[in-house]
């Protein structure tokens, strides 16, 4: 009985965390109207296409997605790479400044995004940035949270197996890319996927950066559509499908990783 | 010899350097800008310095305030409800009898994986005068509800909103401290009769107390920088009733273009960040 009222709650909960994603494809497959219409209606309808052509129209998903996942994955690569170099120096080195760097670099996560953000935009009109993949990749590159996570994921690495390594001859970066990142792989994955959400779904600094539609990520279309005085709805929830699809299907397949990395480190 | 020493010194500063100078360039020197730009002011184009002005005039200005007043209550509220119910769930899906764990799990994380604007968009659509929570409202007798238009509703909204996106992150990181709980302290008390919610509030919640911390201090730093929500969700409104410290400030900057004024205010909210982390801090280290 109590086991039945568990599983019951956990339903529920779960019904209540998905449902909205299936409203959202409802919405999407359905006229416009249909949404707020007076027969409730939780069938998924045939106008996927229809809205999605209207979609494209109004906002070229073609070039919106390849933005988005485009400077997503730039990003990710290029972020993963610096943070795990700098977290295996925090992780495995001695060296001068290496704890006050690290604090500093931990401290900074106290500070609001939004004490940056002028300067930043400031910095990026005076080089001429503005409406590039280069404004919209480089500033957040070096991400404190994962140089944090990949660190603490690190210091259970055994030293004696790099001491190993040094003495058979092997070279430093050979050291870290052969023998270290191997055994990383649950971490670089979680990492990952922290910073290709990350990307994926920022809106703030892409909103500021980037003001022509050409140089959209999905967000910032998506919320220019919503913006409008007169919103086709059937439009907007394709757009909000579209827009999630990719991240779900990038965290199915990574989720396994993910809640591992997360275990073995963010709680420490 | 001399190679190993070599490698010693100069190695460790080579794999920091990336980040450091990327760190440098893109986050310490604009957070030291803003601080200067923060006692300055536009005239005409240039910034010119006016001392404590800007934090003058921020304490003198109704809008701000009212901002200030929401992000508090929005805080005080959202805050914990949504770390009670993290909690709860937590503990429901750590149970050892339970099956299909990994698919409640990642159903419940799921709503953390989508973007701030497209869910504040569902949500939006689904709180409208004729969306679906209103329809299911009618239909089970209680009648609609000004969701998005009441200066009350809307930061209910919200919390809502924002509740059903975070709960299963911070589930999640509960569910990781949960595993290091030594199982023979919750022998131990089923031993001595205690039950299960007596287990919870003696055992569980103190044992992860470092861990209920951090995810406080999280929301607190997520919610003082509250924009993407409100500005899709109520556009602040109605009246200004959802205006958030994090919104002021991007109309600030970027459609008045006051940037000194704007500097201030993220200002404030580093003070107000820093101020109640450490208040965090404290309360939690106090009562051990």
């Amino acid at each position: 009985m109590k086991k039945m009222s568990l599983y019951v709650t956990l339903t529920i909960g779960a019904l209540i965390s998905l449902f909205p994603f299936y409203w959202a494809f409802i919405g999407a497959t359905n006229e416009s109207g249909k949404l707020f219409s007076k027969q409730l209606s939780f069938v998924p309808g045939t106008k996927l296409v229809e809205n999605v052509t209207n979609l494209n129209e109004s906002i070229g998903i073609g070039r919106v997605l390849f933005n988005s996942l485009f400077v997503s994955l730039t990003y990710t690569i290029f972020s993963l790479l610096i943070c795990t170099m700098a977290a295996y120096a925090f992780a495995k080195f001695e060296f001068k400044g290496r704890d006050t760097i690290f604090a500093i670099f931990l401290l900074s996560m106290m500070i609001p995004y939004h004490a940056t953000v002028i300067p930043l935009f400031k910095m990026m009109a005076a080089f001429g940035w503005l409406n590039t993949y280069k404004a919209l990749i480089l500033p957040n590159l070096a991400y404190p949270f994962a140089i944090f996570l990949m660190r603490q994921n690190m210091l259970a690495f055994p030293n004696a197996l790099i001491e190993a390594a040094r003495i058979d001859g092997a070279g430093e970066w050979r050291i870290f890319f052969r023998v270290v990142l191997p055994s990383m792989k649950p971490a670089l994955a979680a990492t990952a996927i922290f910073l290709f959400m990350y990307q994926w779904n920022s809106f703030l600094w892409p909103l500021i950066a980037v003001s022509s539609t050409d140089m959209y990520t999905f967000p910032v279309a998506l919320s220019s559509l919503f913006g409008l005085s007169r919103i086709d709805y059937g439009q907007v929830m394709a757009g909000v499908t579209l827009a999630t699809v990719p991240i779900i299907i990038f965290f199915l397949s990574l989720q396994r990783h993910f809640i591992s990395g997360m275990l073995g480190s963010a709680v420490k | 010899m001399k190679k190993h020493v070599w490698r010693k010194k100069i190695v460790p500063y080579i794999f920091i350097a990336p980040s450091v100078i990327f760190f440098s360039i893109f986050m310490l020197y604009p957070i030291g800008y803003s601080f200067v730009m923060s006692f300055q002011t536009s005239v005409g184009g240039e910034m010119t310095f006016n001392g404590l002005e800007n934090y003058r005039r921020l304490f003198n200005d109704a809008i701000f305030l009212k901002a200030l007043k929401n992000t508090f209550i929005i805080l005080a509220v959202q805050v914990p409800i949504m770390l009670f119910l993290a909690l709860i769930l937590a503990v429901l899906l750590h149970s050892s009898l339970l099956k299909w764990k990994a698919m409640f799990r990642v159903s419940f994380f799921l709503p953390a994986v989508t973007s701030l604007v497209a869910y504040s968009i569902i949500f939006s659509i689904m709180l409208m005068n004729d969306g679906l929570m209103n329809q299911l409202l009618e239909w089970i007798g209680i009648g609609s509800i000004p969701w998005l238009s009441h200066p009350f509703w809307a930061k209910v909204s919200l919390i809502l909103a924002m509740t059903w996106r975070w709960v299963g992150y911070n589930m999640v990181i509960y569910l990781a401290a949960l595993q290091n709980i030594s199982e023979d302290l919750y022998e131990a008390a089923s031993i001595d009769g205690a039950s299960k919610v007596r287990q919870f509030f003696s055992i569980t919640i103190p044992q992860l107390k470092p861990v209920i911390l951090f995810t406080a201090i999280l929301s607190t730093i997520g919610t003082l920088q509250l924009f993407d929500e409100p500005y899709t969700l109520t556009k602040g409104g109605p009246s200004d009733e959802t205006l958030t410290i994090g919104m002021y400030l991007y109309q600030t900057g970027f459609r008045y273009f006051d940037f000194g004024y704007a500097s201030t205010i993220a200002y404030v909210i580093v003070v107000l960040i820093a101020i109640l982390s450490f208040i965090q801090f404290k309360v939690s280290g106090d009562e051990r």
